[in-house]
């Protein structure tokens, strides 16, 4: 439910950007890291609800999930975590650091060309 | 036409956040962010630790909830200072609700701040706070596959209370291994320290109140 949040924030930031290139946003892509715990449902539904009636309302997300990554405590390999199996793939060590997880960005917007 | 970004998106929240942590690391206070399932026992767990670390750290605690100031109500009743935030709604603490929150604090007078989250396992641990540490709350009666099914805040914590042991002693029917949490809560998490405490009897406190003195100590220097 922290979607609605995130939602709100997001709305902000793209309206920003679309003051400054006067130009009506189309799509927009956003990465976020695994443990921001995303669901691409709820969060396109709040959005599409709180753009209603702005400059932003009808664009399309795009969410792209990072894995989290971790580094090795034996073989100092840095990988993706399956979280579901957390272990090293090359030694299949599970004694490994979980890396700081990647945040919520705004990385493009699409927008309309006259 | 595509347009590169590249900006957070809870810039916002980030930057309370940081002045926060600004603020505490200059005041060198302690801050933990409590996190859990409703009911899990997070407020009582507090009083408790407040009374009877009374005469070795003072203690201020910042209350979330989505209704009501039940829970600063019990909170007050042990003397410590405690500001309620009513979230009307929302299912987690923001860092600007604690910007204000510590300016209503009389934080000279105090070595750690708790904040109380809203009782919710997801959406508290993406906000950060400001704090030095997620502690996360589980308790026995929840069941033991939580730490599989909700990996984020037991990747995240610093400490694990598994709290209501008493249930468990008492042979009350809840299925709950101890052991399966704490190894599925060590497998995203090396370093999680763990703690079985019983918030109604007080018993394994004493690993959690040593802990806590530690990280005071180290902060106020004695």
């Amino acid at each position: 439910m922290h979607e609605t949040m995130v939602a709100q924030n997001l709305l902000a930031t793209i309206s920003d950007e679309a003051i400054k290139q006067n130009a009506k946003p189309l799509s927009a892509k956003i990465s976020c890291g695994t443990l921001n715990a995303i669901n691409d449902d709820v969060l396109c539904f709040a959005f599409e609800a709180i753009a209603k009636g702005t400059s932003c309302e009808g664009i399309k997300l795009e969410i792209e999930h990072k894995p989290i990554q971790g580094k090795c405590k034996s073989c100092n390999e840095r990988f993706d975590v399956v979280i579901s199996h957390p272990y090293c793939p090359k030694c299949n060590s599970e004694n490994f650091d979980l890396l700081p997880d990647v945040p919520l960005m705004l990385e493009e917007i699409e927008f309309e060309t006259e | 036409m595509k347009v590169n970004v590249g900006k957070k998106i809870l810039k916002a929240n980030e930057e309370y956040a940081l002045e926060n942590r600004h603020l505490l690391t200059k005041q060198k206070k302690l801050c933990l962010n409590m996190i859990s399932s409703p009911g899990s026992g997070k407020t009582t767990i507090l009083i408790r630790t407040i009374n009877e670390l009374k005469d070795k750290i003072k203690i201020g605690v910042i209350e979330g909830d989505v209704q009501t100031d039940l829970d600063a109500e019990r909170i007050r009743a042990t003397q410590a200072p405690v500001i309620q935030i009513e979230t009307k709604g929302a299912c987690h603490l923001n860092a600007a609700q604690i910007n204000r929150a510590l300016s209503n604090l009389p934080i000279s007078n105090l070595d750690l701040i708790f904040i109380e989250n809203v009782g919710n396992l997801v959406c508290p641990s993406a906000f950060e706070l400001g704090e030095n540490g997620k502690i996360a709350v589980l308790s026995v009666a929840e069941g033991d596959d939580k730490a599989a099914k909700y990996p984020a805040i037991f990747a995240r914590a610093k400490v694990l209370l598994i709290n209501k042991l008493d249930l468990l002693e008492a042979g009350a029917q809840v299925d709950f291994d101890i052991e399966r949490v704490k190894a599925d809560a060590r497998k995203l998490n090396k370093g999680i320290k763990i703690f079985v405490i019983s918030a109604k009897t007080g018993a394994g406190f004493a690993g959690w109140y040593d802990w806590l003195e530690e990280k005071v100590k180290n902060l106020r220097g004695h």
